[in-house]
């Protein structure tokens, strides 16, 4: 077990030192720095125009949420980007093979490789979430409602995508890999929004299919439910937020993730403990 | 003239004259595969890998490319999964991972995380070995200091050559005092000086007693180094002999010499395995280092005026050509 917290170490140094987390993380602070700077302007806009307290409330609480909204892209390219060619690229080049030769069993190896991941991933997510709700709170005196909930969807979704990554990537090359995941995200995604303009139209066959893509992949559903989550009542009620309300993934759903996730991780040890490097 | 294979011998036919490999001590062997066999697809890799390797011994394992070299290490390294037969490692089965404590590799292109620096890579790699901390604070700058590295201790791998490369990758295959060391291709990327320090340190090692399996396309380093060695071809060892008997049982002999009959050349025969004949040149591979003087003797009694007699070393060059045939444009 010891080991396995050891390549968690490495593997969290090796990622942490990737050049794509300080683009992301640079992206990010762009990104805050267009969200607080949008948020003035909008504040201003607000004072000159009279805009009701309640219409107010509503339009910041929008404007966060489509800022959220921009996080979990960011938070998706930056999960599969980072972790691709962890698997994929070290037995091509043969670096896995200083590691696989020492006393440490593969799902050791391969555990300790997501935990690295994991805990560089979550603290992006933390800053991003609570950097974003942070400076919305201070300048506008508004969050998302379920925060914690939310940052808890966004963060399962990270992690359901960095299983599925290591799986196709203990068989996969680097390329092969990520075009694969992030095809089956972009199902997914589109499965969401089908599901959600069936619901607007009731439609039950454009739903079904939405729900079918959501097994297929469930990435997308744990995001709308996380919008779900952190979006004003109002919006919920009225059934018109761009993210979620119409057709909200049920409890059995994030559950059905959970499992998916575990059991993507399992085949991910059971695949790079048989194949051969 | 008797062609050349002829004295090949396959390794059943050693087995049965060498009573060591068909009973062997189990306890004092390093390493001992049976039958061990790999299959891809439909290409058979290792077709059934036989051999014992003693402990304390260095081994040489040589065979042309696609021989199946490194897919045997890889087997014996738990990398690769035997599709048949059987190996253990240290008196344990290979499929046991703590068994791997106590060895040491070195892959033929080393490469690792190019971030680390020297310290965090030997430490990193003794903290996998399950080595205390006040052990590796003692074990890495001697490690540094045997593979010649001290000075550039806190240099990233990004900066280093590809000598310093498998000079450092050497010392992590060395960091934990392993029993037994595997070799593969450890000179690839030296200079005539790391070349040398290979060849210290792999003496080092014998005389603390690990085995040594070293896998390498340098005969000259294998003949210096090794006990033993194996010749692997398509999968199988061919031949497994001690390296000291290379000269002691072909022994060449080049003669320049004039007024040789016919009769006389045929005469030889008793004493040599080949006799060519070029003008006025002569080689003999003889059968035994000791009928050099009575071939002499004999020339002179029947009337031939030698003027050279040069007895030739036979490298392991020559026995590898031999046992394994030249280019086959693998």
């Amino acid at each position: 077990m010891m080991r396995m917290w050891i390549m968690a170490g490495v593997t969290f140094r090796e990622s942490a030192r990737k050049k794509l987390l300080w683009m992301a993380l640079l992206a990010g602070v762009a990104f805050l720095a267009l969200f607080g700077t949008a948020l003035h302007f909008q504040l201003a806009a607000f004072v000159d125009n009279r805009v009701p307290p309640i219409l107010r409330r509503e339009m910041l609480s929008g404007m966060l949420m489509m800022g959220i909204y921009a996080i979990d892209l960011l938070v998706v390219v930056m999960t599969v980007l980072t972790s691709v060619d962890t698997l994929s690229g070290e037995i091509a080049s043969g670096t896995i093979q200083a590691v696989a030769t020492k006393p440490i069993r593969r799902w050791e190896l391969l555990v300790g490789k997501w935990l690295g991941f994991s805990a560089m991933l979550t603290g992006y997510i933390l800053l991003m979430v609570f950097g974003v709700n942070a400076l919305a709170y201070l300048m506008t005196g508004v969050t998302a409602r379920h925060l914690v909930q939310g940052f808890a969807l966004i963060w399962m979704e990270s992690m359901l995508l960095l299983s599925v990554t290591l799986c196709f990537g203990s068989v996969l090359s680097t390329l092969t890999n990520g075009a694969l995941v992030l095809g089956l995200h972009g199902l997914a995604f589109l499965g969401g929004w089908i599901e959600q303009a069936g619901a607007l139209t009731h439609t039950p066959k454009a739903v079904l299919v939405g729900i079918v893509a959501s097994i297929v992949m469930p990435s997308e559903s744990l995001w709308r439910r996380a919008a779900f989550e952190m979006q004003s009542p109002l919006t919920t009620s009225l059934n018109f937020s761009p993210f979620s309300g119409a057709s909200v993934p049920s409890s059995m759903m994030i559950g059905y993730a959970g499992v998916y996730t575990a059991v993507f991780l399992a085949l991910a040890i059971r695949q790079l403990s048989r194949r051969d490097l | 003239m008797q062609p050349l294979n002829a004295s090949t011998r396959n390794f059943e036919e050693y087995a049965q004259n060498d009573s060591e490999l068909v009973q062997p001590d189990p306890a004092e062997l390093a390493i001992s595969t049976r039958n061990l066999r790999k299959v891809f697809g439909d290409k058979v890799a290792v077709r059934g890998l036989t051999l014992d390797v003693r402990r304390g011994e260095v081994f040489g394992f040589l065979g042309p490319n696609g021989a199946g070299k490194s897919t045997s290490v890889k087997m014996l390294l738990g990398l690769v999964e035997p599709t048949g037969g059987e190996a253990q490692v240290l008196g344990r089965s290979i499929a046991d991972w703590k068994m791997r404590a106590r060895i040491g590799f070195l892959p033929e292109h080393f490469r690792f995380y190019d971030w680390l620096n020297a310290v965090e890579l030997l430490r990193l790699h003794g903290r996998l070995y399950g080595m205390a901390t006040a052990e590796l604070r003692r074990r890495i700058p001697h490690m540094l200091d045997v593979v010649g590295l001290t000075a550039h201790r806190s240099k990233p791998l990004r900066d280093f050559s590809k000598g310093m490369l498998q000079r450092i990758g050497l010392a992590q295959a060395l960091i934990n005092e392993p029993d037994v060391i595997f070799l593969d291709e450890p000179t690839s990327g030296l200079d005539p000086v790391g070349r040398r320090l290979v060849r210290d340190i792999i003496k080092t090692q014998r005389e603390r007693g690990a085995t040594v399996f070293l896998n390498s396309h340098l005969l000259s380093e294998v003949e210096v180094t090794c006990e033993r060695v194996a010749f692997i071809k398509a999968g199988e060892v061919i031949e497994i002999r001690d390296v000291r008997t290379f000269e002691q049982e072909r022994n060449r002999v080049v003669l320049r010499v004039e007024s040789i009959s016919e009769g006389t050349l045929d005469g030889l025969r008793v004493w040599a395995f080949d006799v060519e004949r070029h003008e006025t040149y002569l080689r003999l591979n003889l059968k035994s280092p000791a009928f050099a003087p009575v071939v002499l003797r004999y020339l002179v009694e029947h009337g031939t005026e030698v003027y050279e007699f040069a007895p030739q070393r036979f490298s392991l060059e020559d026995r590898f050509l031999e046992i394994l045939g030249g280019d086959q444009g693998l």
